[in-house]
This record gives structure tokens, C-alpha cells and sequence, in this order.
């Protein structure tokens, strides 16, 4: 295929999620934006008002300290569960093999339904922090370039890996399970609230070995310049994850899993 | 002539173990009509599945228009237009979108995609329904689209997997003026799986017979329906010259009813005879007509060795 044609393809398959997700906006953008406000409202503004001495430790207020996490766990969530409904939707109708007929390259499939579930998780997280500035309104970013390349690395390896379940999923269920038992477990756990600095020490130690808590410091480290993990570590983290889950994907779908037989 | 598809000892077992296909061996000529008839299982749609790169084969080489699928899948692909047997298309979009967004994963810009998706659509009669979700067509417009999608990409070779499958009488027939037509004036190849008998009379040049895996007879339609031992005829005549008391040596007749007659003619006897026959006996005959379908019978006795 000429690299004209291939850009055709890509083109058409992201212009297909982007139009997918618009058309069902009231599940897809909607939703997330009110979770987010309700956290705002009760962890930040009801309960985060009666935490003593927080501003004074971390030289910010409890409301803005959440907002990246709350911005990122958002990106996180919309970014799966764009790619893994939607292709996981295509396997189970069959369109799939319209794709699979054709000769577009897996690597251009996997770039395509990637980009829309990073279009629509970056629309999510920038609709979730313009809402943030109803509660922060004084809300500053210290370092605009880290924030975007830590959202940008998050929301490519959360639709890869919503790529990857739905390679493997064979029912809907199969799509919850991941979600129910790792995704959300890991997000609550990963800093959202809490700056890991106030948990007993074996507490700390397990809460490294969770992913999205390099993720989520990372990013906040663009906000305020402070962060519980090393940025480099948590960058390090990202690009691997990136790299693997590619190969991993691209792997799988060369072979055919679940789809050719 | 080239040939369109070349298959050379082609073999498919599933991971399960269970063998699909064997050792099977195939040509197809460009602007050729070509079936492929057998029973449920018999193994058709995976050598369609293997030539639209579905299924992956254990063994063999498949070329289209002399693309080798393992050095140039791609460029067999592009070849190709395929009707599956099942609606495999996203009933939440709307018509014109899954006709023109399949031109664009061949890499055809919008712009030009556009236009040839309402052409393709207007030829099928769907035009009117460019703008409908897909999950509100009915089931002969579904098979319609999907014609259509098969074609907007211009392919060399149109593969359709039982098209006609639960196909109104009135919709099967415009379905096949339109590959006919498709053939004839577009010299498209033509590969298609069928259980209609009649479909693969009225429209192919050529045949094979698929039976467990293998092509077990394979030869021009009208010399496979001249390699049939007889064929069954009922003759219609006008009850009150009919005869009851009948035998005729050397013709394999009996009676039906009060006006019709059942004759078996092998192979090196003419109808010519048997009339004269009949008119022996002054019996009158009004009409006669083919018992069943001349291919199904040479289907079925195929399949069953005789």
C-alpha cells in the first residue's frame, strides 16, 4: 500500500471513532465529566475542607491537589473503555472483517482505533480540568510540556491496553472484568486522593509496584512540581508500557488471536 | 488467459484439529463465473475464508492474478471483493458510511469515495437508502449492501458467499442480472458458493464440487450436466387420451396421475421417441417438462458416489 493510501486508511478508521464517540456523547464525554464534578464536590470540597494541615505540608489545597489525579484518572478510564467498546464491538458484529479484508496494515488498525481512544480520552481530561476551574480557580500548571506528554503517554497505553482485552475478549463480560477488578482498584489506589507520603511504610512500598501511580505523580508533577515517585521513573514506566503493549498488540493481531482462525 | 485465482494444493486444518480442506487444486480464469457447490461443511467458506486472509492456511499456495498471498497479501487483497455469508457490517451505521469507509480502508479518499458509493448504491437500489441506519434495512437489502461495499473498491474478482441465501424469488433474479451484467460488460471474475442449484445453471460457466475437503468433480457447467446417466421428465397429456393399460419397450415410463406421465431417458435415448411412441397410442401430448433440477440431480448423485 502506498504511504498516501495507508494515511487514507488511518484517516478512516479514527474520522469512524471520533464520529462514534460524538454521536454517543451523552455516554461517552457526559458521564465522566459528572463522576469527576461529584468528586470535586464531596472529596475535595465537603471532605478535603476538614483535613487539617494539608496546605500547610504540601503548599497547595487539598481541591487542587486532587485535580490532576481526578483529570487522569478520567483520561485513563475514557481511553480504555473507548478502544475496548468499540472493538471489542467490531469483533462481536463482525465488522471487524472489514478491516481484515482489506489491505490495510495491522500496525494502521491498531494506530486507529489508538487514536480514538486518545482523541476522546484527552477531550475528557480537557472538558474534566476546565471544570476544575469552577473549584480551583487559581488552579497553576508549572510545567505545561510534562503535563501534555504524561496525558498524551497515558491515554496511548490505556487504549493500547483496551485494544488488548478486546483481542481477548470473547463476551461482553470479558470487557468489565478488567475494568471492575484491575483498572478501577489500581486508579483509587494510585494517588488520586492521597499522596502516598501518608501511608504507613509497607503500605508505600506496595503502592509503587501500582503503574498508575508513576502516571498520575508524573502528571502532577507538571502541576505543582512535586511528586511522591522520580518523573524519570515514572516517564521510563510509560514508554515501556507504550513500547510492550504495542508489540504485544500488533503481535497478537498479525497472528490473527480471536479474530482469524 | 490469466488466471484469476490459482490454487495449488491448498489445505486447512482448524486448531481443533478438524481438517477443512485437502489438498485442494483450483484454477479460475480471468472473467470467469465459477461456483463452488457443496454440502453444509463441505469446506467452501474456508477457502474463501483463506483467499480473503480470514482463515490461514496449513498448507498450499493460493495466487491471485499472480499475487502470491504469503510474499503479497496486500496486493491480492486489493483484487478482491468479498459478499460473506453472514451481515457482518455495523448495524448502528448508517448505508452510505459502511460502503465509504470500507473504499477508504482500500485507501480511496472521501472525496472520491463519495461518489462511487452512491453509483454502486444506486446500481443495487439502495440510493434512496443511503442515509438509513443499517439495522433498518430489510434482509434482501442487507445482502445488497454488502454487494455494494464488495464493490466500491473496483475488484478484479467478486467472491460471494450464498448471496442469494434467503433471497425473495423476485430480488434472487435482479441479483442475478446484476452478475451477469457485472461479468459480461465489467469482465469481473465471478466466485461464488451456492445451494441453489439453479443459480450456478443460470449463471456459471464452471463448477466444482466440494465434498469433505476435496473437489471431488470439477468441469464446465454444461458438460457436467451432460455427463448426467438420465434424467427424469413428467409429460403432461390430455387425460382422455391417456392409456392406462401403456407399456412402451425400451422407455422407463409410469403414470402419475390422470394426465401425467413420468419418463426416465438414459443418456443415448431422444425425447423425439418417446413421443412417437406415445402417438403410437394416440395419446396427446400437451407439455413436457424437466422432473427436477438437472444440476441438483447431479449434485446429489455425486455426493452420494453414485
Amino acid at each position: 500500500m502506498f504511504n498516501y493510501q495507508i494515511y487514507i486508511s488511518f484517516y478512516t478508521i479514527l474520522r469512524k471513532e471520533v464520529n462514534r464517540f460524538f454521536r454517543i456523547w451523552t455516554q461517552t464525554l457526559l458521564p465522566p465529566v459528572i463522576t469527576q464534578t461529584l468528586y470535586f464536590v464531596i472529596f475535595g470540597g465537603f471532605i478535603g475542607s476538614r483535613i487539617s494541615g494539608f496546605e500547610e505540608e504540601f503548599g497547595i489545597s487539598y481541591m487542587a491537589f486532587i485535580v490532576p489525579g481526578l483529570v487522569m484518572m478520567s483520561v485513563i478510564t475514557a481511553s480504555f473503555s473507548n478502544v475496548v467498546s468499540s472493538f471489542f464491538g467490531a469483533k462481536f458484529q463482525k465488522s471487524i472483517e472489514e478491516l481484515l479484508v482489506s489491505p490495510t496494515p495491522n500496525w494502521i488498525i491498531i494506530a486507529g482505533y489508538v487514536g480514538g481512544g486518545v482523541l476522546r480520552g484527552l477531550l475528557v481530561g480537557l472538558i474534566v480540568y476546565l471544570v476544575s476551574f469552577t473549584f480551583v480557580p487559581d488552579l497553576r500548571v508549572d510545567n505545561p510540556l510534562l503535563v501534555i506528554i504524561f496525558v498524551f503517554l497515558t491515554a496511548v497505553v490505556f487504549s493500547l491496553a483496551g485494544f488488548l482485552n478486546s483481542i481477548f475478549a470473547k463476551k461482553f463480560d470479558d470487557i468489565s472484568i478488567f475494568t471492575t477488578f484491575v483498572l478501577t482498584p489500581l486508579t483509587y489506589l494510585g494517588g488520586v486522593f492521597y499522596s502516598i507520603s501518608s501511608l504507613p511504610d509497607t503500605w508505600q512500598i506496595v503502592s509503587r509496584a501500582n503503574p498508575i501511580l508513576y502516571m498520575i505523580n508524573g502528571f502532577r508533577y507538571g502541576f505543582y512540581s512535586q511528586s511522591d515517585v522520580n518523573i524519570w521513573i515514572s516517564f521510563g514506566i510509560l514508554a515501556v508500557l507504550t513500547v510492550v503493549l504495542w508489540y504485544v498488540n500488533y503481535y497478537l493481531l498479525k497472528k490473527g488471536v480471536g479474530m482469524r482462525s | 488467459m490469466q488466471t484469476a485465482i490459482s490454487i495449488k494444493n491448498l489445505s486447512k486444518t482448524y486448531s481443533n484439529g478438524f481438517q477443512a480442506i485437502k489438498d485442494i487444486n483450483l484454477d479460475i480464469p480471468q472473467g470467469g463465473f465459477f461456483a463452488l457447490l457443496g454440502a453444509n461443511g463441505a469446506g467452501k467458506t474456508t477457502i474463501i475464508g483463506i483467499l480473503t486472509d480470514l482463515v490461514r492456511k496449513t498448507e498450499g499456495t493460493v495466487k491471485v492474478f499472480n499475487y502470491d498471498i504469503d510474499k503479497n497479501m496486500n496486493d491480492a487483497k486489493r483484487c478482491i471483493g468479498v459478499v460473506p455469508q453472514e451481515f457482518n457490517f455495523n448495524i448502528f451505521e448508517k448505508v452510505i458510511n459502511i460502503v465509504v469507509d470500507q473504499a477508504g480502508y482500500y485507501g480511496i479518499p472521501r472525496n472520491e469515495a463519495i461518489p462511487r458509493a452512491m453509483e454502486v448504491l444506486e446500481q443495487l437500489g439502495l440510493k434512496d437508502k443511503a442515509e438509513e441506519q443499517s439495522k433498518n434495512l430489510s434482509g434482501g437489502m442487507k445482502r445488497r449492501l454488502m454487494i455494494a461495499r464488495a464493490l466500491v473498491h473496483k475488484p478484479k474478482i467478486l467472491i460471494l458467499d450464498e448471496p442469494t441465501a434467503g433471497v425473495d424469488v423476485e430480488l434472487r433474479h435482479g441479483m442475478w442480472k446484476y452478475l451477469t451484467k457485472l461479468n459480461e460488460e465489467e469482465g469481473v471474475t465471478i466466485l461464488l458458493t451456492t445451494h441453489y442449484l439453479e443459480e450456478v445453471e443460470q449463471l456459471c460457466e464452471e463448477a466444482a464440487i466440494i465434498k469433505q475437503g476435496q473437489i471431488i468433480k470439477q468441469d464446465k457447467v454444461s458438460n457436467l450436466l451432460r455427463s448426467l446417466e438420465s434424467e427424469a421428465y413428467f409429460i403432461d397429456v390430455k387425460p382422455e387420451t391417456l392409456n392406462k393399460n401403456i407399456k412402451l419397450v425400451g422407455f422407463d415410463l409410469k403414470i402419475v396421475d390422470d394426465s401425467t406421465l413420468e419418463a426416465v431417458l438414459q443418456k443415448n435415448q431422444v425425447i423425439n421417441d418417446l413421443v412417437k411412441e406415445l402417438d403410437k397410442y394416440n395419446i396427446a401430448v400437451q407439455s413436457i417438462r424437466p422432473k427436477g433440477n438437472r444440476l441438483e440431480e447431479l449434485f446429489l448423485n455425486v455426493l452420494s458416489d453414485k
